[in-house]
């Protein structure tokens, strides 16, 4: 014989009570939608627009053409100036993630005279205005008769990365567990072999963070690049130039494409690391 | 780990690279902002005469514009405070397992060039782009008004650059926040306002404070959303700085204005911190 | 120094080890020896030392004074790369970006050992986990990573193996299980563990001896059961296990035993058992050597008259009562279940009696409650 429940009512709430509870508790969740929307309207804005059969002036919807995306260097010194970020990019984040590593080691393992100072130190560059950097290292190399250029444009992005190396590297250092490098000494490693074995194996994402992030950092930065680049251009340059008689589509296309490649590199990342964390 | 030696060692390449390089620069900058051109001599010629009357100069020909700036910084980072905290307490508190995505989702959009972006707005806020025309037939704005050239769309332009540095800190700090005090808030009879106010709010401060400093300081600095969005009425220190430095080439004044911009943050971004109370920002 | 210390082995001595930080000593003049192929246990409260003194062993701490040897080998100053001693940490410490087999191989490639494979599996069944061999550290779950840890360090072949509280993060069932495990491996590979616990039931199962420390120094060294049958300090005494202290005088003799007067009633003990300096004793008896009884019912040994009881617990394998006698001090009393025999009740008025040679005597001048979390104000009530 079962037993019913037969007297026992279900709770009832009117349907507009309803709708209103779901909206207050969803509220937060409905805004995230309008701000992610508001983010990618210019990216989307730039991708479509990488599609429009322009010519030279990309401002009004001519027309859809795969045309851009197959000759993406068509416009004249489009694809010059995408090399220039490149190449720049790459020596830059090169020398700024050594030299900030280094200091990030030094600052996050040690405790030494100075410290604090050196803290300040990096703080100083982060809190300067990229004007203030700029035009400074201009004048520094006018004052010894050095150019604008490919290289001082190098020196100029390593300047403003190599803070936030340090202080993403930093952060990857200071939640490495001590006794890992204690458990590598007690199983026989010597200083260096711990460190090349345990140490850096472990920080190694952290030092990979930061490289990407000075690379766009590097990639995308306009003001100290405009005072040190002379006549060289760079992607940001050549955009900013050519904004008055209209942005060639094939810049467009860079755009979007390097935009995917970033996503797809983020992404891929993320996996990777999830895999590594999974639990049985 | 127990050598004396070694953190100097590490430090000295990067900390000399930043003394010729940084420090250097900032120097002969201010020793530049005391000079004067030479009489009779060519464009760019200067001799140093320690007239540190160039100061008073710069600023009171460029006050408006120093006064602009800082308005326009200040308005656009609380612009971007209020866009950016729902958003950053949505992905730390509602995110779910979807938090690492949405994450990549607010950095994403800077992946394109900052200024294909800038540039975008202003030909979505332009007459040809969809703003415009639909603001004109629900009659919000009248025909002669337009949005570009305009305070407005530079201080949107710089609201929108600048969200990730203040998205990220504040989801960093609201992240931290361990959720059973927020149900231990409502335990003792806290509504979801109070709760808010009294323990998400104060708890979540640091990361306001990362955020705002992270988001002013390159605004006030900034030309670009100035120099696309705007007008030669929406000038900002840092477009008059560009013009003295590439166009006039009047190194004193540009480099007295560049040391006064920097300084004033410099005061700012202390008497911020102090109020503030966070020591360590790095 | 290298070559000859990474193959020292024998017993551990260590001579007047200090460790200081400051103004705070950690570890104050402690000398010890621990022999070789025995499983010893460092067994005291948070803070006393215990985990210092480990390390100073392990070589990851440098002592302020004193000196450390390993058989003829001086060890004091050798770096903890080139000691033959491997340590299982408390939170295991496994290479999060190896996988098991590699961190398991880590310490033989280090000493330069090509072959491993052979080693690495033989200790993987000795743990009972060969097919984990791939997986990383965290993929598995707290038991397994703790048996890992323990396969890493003993792959080895060390002269001494360290056990820092290994046991704690793990639940009470497999944490009894791994108590058992862990000293039939240490009789099948005849190492010398030392094990660093706050447990004093697991040291107790586990260790052929064991050194109560407290506040940097050793309280008392024995096998197991001399530390519970005859300790020497009130600590020791409350530390490990649970004591009834029952303040009292000698107030003379009888062959080799005191008499002792307690609040008026005279209760005997052995002279042998006594650490007493003076005329002034605590007289100590566990709670489940005390026998309770109705008044009137015929009773041996020393008795203790005037009982009250004041609570009655029924834990199924026994019940514990607190029994206030007449002076004021609660007593406590554990009788097993045993005998079918319905328990007493609260508010009766009851006799305490015992043998006398399971009385065991303290300075007069000790702290009772010292080693117990018991208030000091529910003892000795005049």
């Amino acid at each position: 014989m079962s037993t019913k429940i037969k007297d026992a009512t279900i709770p009832h709430i009117p349907t507009s009570a309803r709708i209103s509870r779901w909206i207050g508790r969803n509220l937060i969740r409905i805004y995230a939608v309008f701000a992610f929307t508001y983010l990618f309207i210019p990216v989307a804005y730039t991708f479509a627009f990488s599609f429009n059969d322009s010519g030279k002036s990309n401002l009004i919807w001519k027309g859809f053409t795969l045309d851009n995306w197959q000759n993406p260097c068509g416009a004249p010194e489009v694809c010059t100036a995408l090399v220039n970020s490149i190449k720049i990019g790459f020596l830059a984040t090169f020398f700024s993630t050594i030299l900030g590593t280094m200091i990030a080691f030094a600052i996050g393992r040690y405790s030494f005279k100075g410290r604090s100072t050196s803290n300040l130190m990096i703080f100083l560059p982060m809190a300067t205005p990229e004007i203030v950097l700029g035009a400074s290292l201009l004048s520094l190399f006018l004052v010894f008769k050095i150019n604008p250029g490919f290289w001082p444009t190098v020196i100029a992005h390593v300047v403003f990365c190599v803070s936030f190396v340090v202080v993403t590297v930093k952060a990857r250092i200071a939640s490495l567990d001590p006794r890992l490098e204690q458990a590598a000494m007690d199983l026989y490693a010597n200083e260096r072999e711990t460190f090349r074995r345990v140490t850096l194996p472990l920080v190694a994402p952290g030092i990979a963070a930061a490289a990407l992030l000075a690379f766009s950092l590097s990639f995308d930065d306009y003001i100290i690049t405009n005072f040190n680049s002379g006549t060289l251009k760079t992607f940001p340059e050549f955009v900013y130039a050519s904004a008055a008689r209209g942005i060639p589509a094939q810049a467009n296309v860079i755009g979007s494409a390097m935009f995917f490649l970033a996503l797809a590199i983020v992404i891929t990342g993320q996996i990777v690391g999830r895999k590594r964390k999974v639990s049985a | 780990m127990r050598k004396i030696r070694t953190p100097y060692l590490l430090l000295l390449p990067g900390f000399a690279f930043l003394f010729t390089f940084f420090i250097l620069p900032i120097m002969n900058l201010a020793q530049t902002s005391t000079q004067t051109p030479v009489g009779g001599g060519d464009t760019g010629e200067f001799e140093q005469t320690l007239r540190f009357s160039n100061y008073i100069d710069a600023f009171v020909e460029n006050k408006e514009q120093f006064g602009r700036s800082f308005v326009y910084a200040t308005i656009a980072t609380l612009l971007a405070l209020a866009i950016a905290y729902p958003l950053a307490y949505a992905i730390a508190l509602k995110g779910g397992k979807l938090k690492n995505f949405m994450l990549i989702l607010v950095i994403a959009p800077f992946f394109t060039s900052f200024l294909l972006r800038t540039v975008a707005w202003k030909q979505i806020l332009g007459e040809e782009g969809f703003v415009v025309p639909t603001l004109r037939t629900f009659g919000i704005i009248g025909d002669s008004t337009t949005l570009t050239s305009t305070s407005f769309a530079v201080v949107m332009g710089m609201t929108y650059n600048f969200l990730p540095f203040m998205t990220l800190p504040l989801y960093a700090s609201i992240d931290r926040i361990d959720p059973r005090t927020l149900e231990a808030s409502g335990d003792l009879y806290a509504n979801g306002f109070t709760t808010f106010r009294r323990v998400t709010l104060p708890l979540s401060m640091p990361g306001v404070v990362a955020g705002t400093l992270l988001t002013f300081i390159p605004a006030a600095g900034d030309y670009v959303n100035a120099a696309i969005l705007g007008s030669p009425n929406t000038k900002m220190i840092g477009n008059v700085i560009e013009s003295r430095y590439l166009k006039i080439v009047d190194y004193p004044t540009a480099a007295a204005l560049s040391f006064t911009l920097m300084v004033v943050i410099l005061i700012l971004v202390t008497l911020y911190i102090r109020k503030a109370g966070t020591e360590e920002l790095v | 120094m290298t070559k000859e210390s990474i193959s020292a082995k024998g017993d551990l001595r260590l001579t007047r080890l200090t460790k200081s930080y400051g103004e705070f000593t950690a570890v104050d003049d402690l000398s010890l020896v621990i022999p070789e192929g025995s499983f010893f246990a460092l067994l005291g409260p948070s803070g006393c030392g215990k985990t210092t003194t480990l390390r100073m062993i392990a070589g990851l701490e440098e002592p302020t004074v004193g000196s450390i040897h390993l058989g003829t080998t001086d060890i004091t100053t050798t770096k903890p790369y080139q000691r033959p001693i491997n340590t299982v940490f408390q939170n295991y410490a496994l290479f999060p970006h190896l996988t098991i087999f590699e961190n398991i191989a880590f310490g033989l490639r280090r000493r330069g050992i090509k072959d491993v494979d052979a080693a690495v599996s033989k200790v993987l069944d000795l743990v009972e986990l060969p097919h984990l061999a791939q997986r990383k550290p965290t993929q598995l779950s707290g038991g397994q990573q703790q048996r890992i840890a323990l396969a890493r360090a003993i792959v080895n072949r060390p002269a001494l193996l360290l056990l820092d509280e290994p046991l704690g993060a793990l639940d009470l069932k497999l944490r009894r299980q791994m108590q058992i495990e862990l000293k039939w491996i240490q009789k099948e590979v005849g190492l010398t563990f030392v094990h660093v616990t706050h447990d004093q039931e697991e040291a107790m199962t586990m260790a052929d001896t064991i050194a109560v420390m407290n506040e940097g120094q050793i309280e008392q060294m024995g096998s197991p059961a001399d530390l519970y049958d005859n300790p020497k300090t009130a600590f020791v005494a409350n530390f490990l296990g649970q004591s009834n202290l029952i303040k009292g005088t000698i107030s003379g003799n009888d062959g080799d035993s005191h008499i002792v007067d307690v609040f008026g009633q005279k209760i005997s003990l052995q002279k042998n058992r006594s650490h007493a300096v003076d005329n002034s004793i605590y007289a100590g008896i566990r709670p489940e050597k005390f026998r309770i009884s109705r008044l009137g019912t015929p009773t041996s040994g020393n008795i203790l008259t005037g009982g009250h009881i004041e609570d009655v617990s029924y834990i199924g394998v026994s019940t514990q009562y607190q029994v206030e006698m007449p002076w004021g001090q609660e007593l406590m009393v554990f009788e097993q279940n045993d005998d079918g025999v319905a328990p007493f009740s609260k508010d009766e008025e009851v006799n305490i009696s015992w043998e006398p040679i399971f009385t065991f005597g303290l300075r007069g001048d000790e702290d009772a409650t010292a080693g117990s979390e018991v208030n000091p104000e529910e003892l000795d009530e005049e």
